[in-house]
């Protein structure tokens, strides 16, 4: 007994270091804990549903694996579909920090996607260089989202409209402008089912990662959200930021630019947009069409709360969504389901981890 | 009779009739809602629900007035549980009504796949303008049922929130959780309540959109409509009434594009399309800068 009791370290000499680093690690994990008990009910709940239409939940588990992991070729079919959520989820993420509920990133992927093509459809052909074209794209799509998003921040600043309602609004708003052009001026006459833009040529085309076969969208992304995160982490305006988030009028007290970090942080959420858009035009349709307006803002929304606004922890949650996505097809054909199976289940998955919010802080295992 | 602009005003005017009704029942449902100071984005996905389940039904029993009450169940449950889950500490409501859409669609999508191809009975419609000349305004005039159905329940709800004891409840719970919590009333019951009959309310509105206009399940049924109605209510100003006449406007904005094209005017369409949007955002400016002169209920999370 009073061996054990000396190899234990003396509570007077631990040094506050390794106390702090302790606890500190005790209250990331409930961060962990939490939502992958979450995940793990979700699963539980949808193999309840699978049960009781009976199909197996072991072979959809099994399928959902293969589809969206298990191979290389469906590895490649998640990241590219993960890469447009990490910038739309980074676009809600950023002004999340701020204390505002944009939902508007729909709307500025799907004009900036139209814009980048736009711009590029008048030089295919022209032999123009790929090097002067190609940023010229990402610009205006990265300055188009920015705008957009900017214009529901600078509203929300100067005259107290709901930014919420306004970036929504802006979205349909934008969706009716890229159908404008698209069924009108801009349509290619050789596409007589599908309104679209002409194409952007192969030269204009955002080419594949070599050795990877995923485009560079989702390097784009994975750069973004780190840089992100060490701006809003390590800078001042990062910091300035989080106290506007955490106390407004703390935050006007101490004469911190409010509006110019509302506005700052809008364009930066509508530049990652923008670039999404980019993305899905230069290197996935090759064209601007109604196809752009998939729903990937939407699903950014809540890629973003369940990383809990965290740039670096939206990467994960988007690659575990672009799995889902990417295995939907395959699930389809071998079990004889709907392709709607995979909504339901990421809504079952999306209703149960917000839910599990309201556990942090519960647990004594986690507490410092 | 050729008059393109009178051909216009009675496309619109049938329009109006036409469309609004989902808008109706839906706005109605989010003013509920919201007057009780709780945001429902996810009515987008009991709308699409409300159509999937009343279409089903009506096609299993042929009954679509059966279909018309299934899809109010059904979307009574989506509410009940967003209102449920709304209640729990640090849960934040609009991203599980963006959370509750994706479920509903899914849901809908999911058991609606059998019922896309088979035909289902209509509700009927009334025919206001047979005693017309005019074949055109006659048409126009062909009324559905649930579109007096969401007049009389706009009527109702304006009454019952002034002049009932649980309308004064609804309001004081909206207006200040901390001041009901004082009298004695469960605020979290009240925004339960209130949430899932708002959930019935846009369930019935879905079931419109399969049952009478445009008449048929499938998956591109409702084009965001449900997160319209969140703008159509602040643009009514969380009146039951006005809800009512900001969805004739809506429905009737909506039918603008498609009446101009049929005269000829083919330019701009889209553009049209977007006129309630715009319309909205406009208002919302004008009348912004002071929470107090919207009318907004005091604990609503998007006024403040």
């Amino acid at each position: 007994m009073s061996d054990i009791a000396k190899s234990l370290p003396d509570k007077n000499r631990t040094v506050p270091f390794r106390a702090d680093t302790l606890s500190r690690l005790r209250v990331s994990a409930e961060y962990v804990a939490i939502p992958l008990l979450a995940l793990l009910c979700a699963f539980i709940l949808f193999s309840a549903f699978l049960l009781l239409i009976g199909k197996s939940p072991l072979t959809f588990v099994e399928l959902l694996w293969t589809g969206g992991y298990g191979t290389a070729f469906s590895w490649r079919n998640t990241l590219q579909r993960a890469s447009p959520l990490i910038l739309t989820a980074l676009a809600v993420a950023i002004p999340a920090r701020l204390g505002l509920v944009m939902i508007g990133g729909e709307g500025a992927l799907v004009l900036s996607g139209f814009v980048a093509a736009a711009i590029a459809v008048p030089f295919v052909g022209s032999g123009l260089t790929a090097w002067i074209v190609m940023p010229l794209m990402v610009l205006a799509a990265g300055l188009t989202g920015a705008l957009w998003l900017g214009l529901a921040g600078y509203l929300r600043y100067r005259r107290g409209v709901n930014e919420t309602i306004a970036s929504l609004l802006l979205s349909y708003i934008a969706i009716a402008i890229m159908n404008f052009f698209v069924e009108g001026v801009l349509r290619d006459p050789a596409q007589p089912n599908k309104a679209s833009t002409l194409p952007i040529g192969e030269a204009y085309k955002v080419g594949l990662i070599p050795d990877l076969g995923v485009h560079w969208g989702i390097v784009c992304g994975v750069v973004l959200a780190v840089a992100l995160y060490i701006l809003m982490a390590r800078t001042t305006f990062g910091f300035a930021a989080r106290i506007t988030g955490g106390n407004l009028r703390a935050a006007l007290a101490q004469g911190l630019p409010v509006g110019r970090l509302i506005l700052a942080s809008c364009m930066i959420a509508g530049a990652c947009a923008g670039l999404a858009g980019y993305f899905e035009v230069a290197a996935i349709q090759g064209r601007a069409n109604a196809s752009l307006a998939a729903g990937y803002g939407f699903t950014g929304i809540l890629v973003s709360f369940l990383a809990r606004h965290n740039p670096i922890a939206i990467v994960p949650v988007a690659i575990l969504f672009g799995g889902l996505a990417a295995a939907g097809g395959l699930i389809q054909r071998r079990m004889g389901m709907p392709d709607a199976t995979i909504l339901v289940l990421q809504g079952f998955i999306f209703v149960v981890l917000l839910t599990s919010e309201t556990l942090y802080g519960h647990f004594k295992l986690f507490k410092p | 009779m050729n008059d393109p602009l009178l051909t216009v005003l009675i496309a619109m005017l049938g329009g109006a009739i036409r469309v609004s009704t989902p808008f109706m029942f839906v706005a109605l449902g989010e003013c509920l809602t919201e007057k009780s100071g709780r945001i429902n984005l996810g009515l987008e996905g009991t709308l699409v629900l409300g159509a999937m389940v009343g279409y089903a039904v009506c096609y299993q029993s042929g009954s679509p007035w059966l279909g018309v009450l299934a899809a109010g169940c059904a979307g009574t449950l989506l509410g009940g549980l967003h209102g449920y889950l709304c209640k729990l500490p640090k849960v934040n409501d609009i991203a599980i009504g963006i959370a509750m859409m994706s479920l509903g669609t899914g849901l809908a999508f999911f058991f609606g796949k059998a019922y896309i191809q088979p035909e289902a009975a209509h509700l009927p419609s009334v025919p206001l303008g047979a005693w017309l000349e005019n074949k055109q305004l006659a048409v126009a005039l062909d009324v559905n049922p649930l579109f007096f159905v969401g007049i009389a329940v706009a009527l109702a709800m304006a009454w019952a929130l002034r002049n009932t004891r649980w309308g004064l409840i609804v309001r004081m719970t909206g207006d200040s959780a901390a001041a009901a919590r004082a009298m004695g009333i469960s605020v979290d019951l009240v925004r339960f309540l209130a949430t899932a009959a708002g959930g019935f309310l846009a369930g019935v509105g879905g079931s419109f959109l399969s049952l009478y206009y445009p008449g048929s399940w499938n998956e591109g049924l409702s084009s965001g409509q449900g997160l319209m109605a969140v703008a159509l209510v602040i643009f009514a100003r969380w009146d039951p009434v006005r809800c009512f006449l900001a969805a004739l406007l809506f429905g009737a904005a909506g039918a603008l594009g498609p009446a101009l094209q049929s005269v000829g005017v083919t330019q701009g369409y889209y553009l049209f399309n977007a006129a309630p949007y715009i319309l909205t955002l406009l208002i919302m400016i004008a009348s912004s800068n002071s929470s107090r002169s919207l009318a907004a209920p005091g604990e609503l999370s998007i006024t403040k």
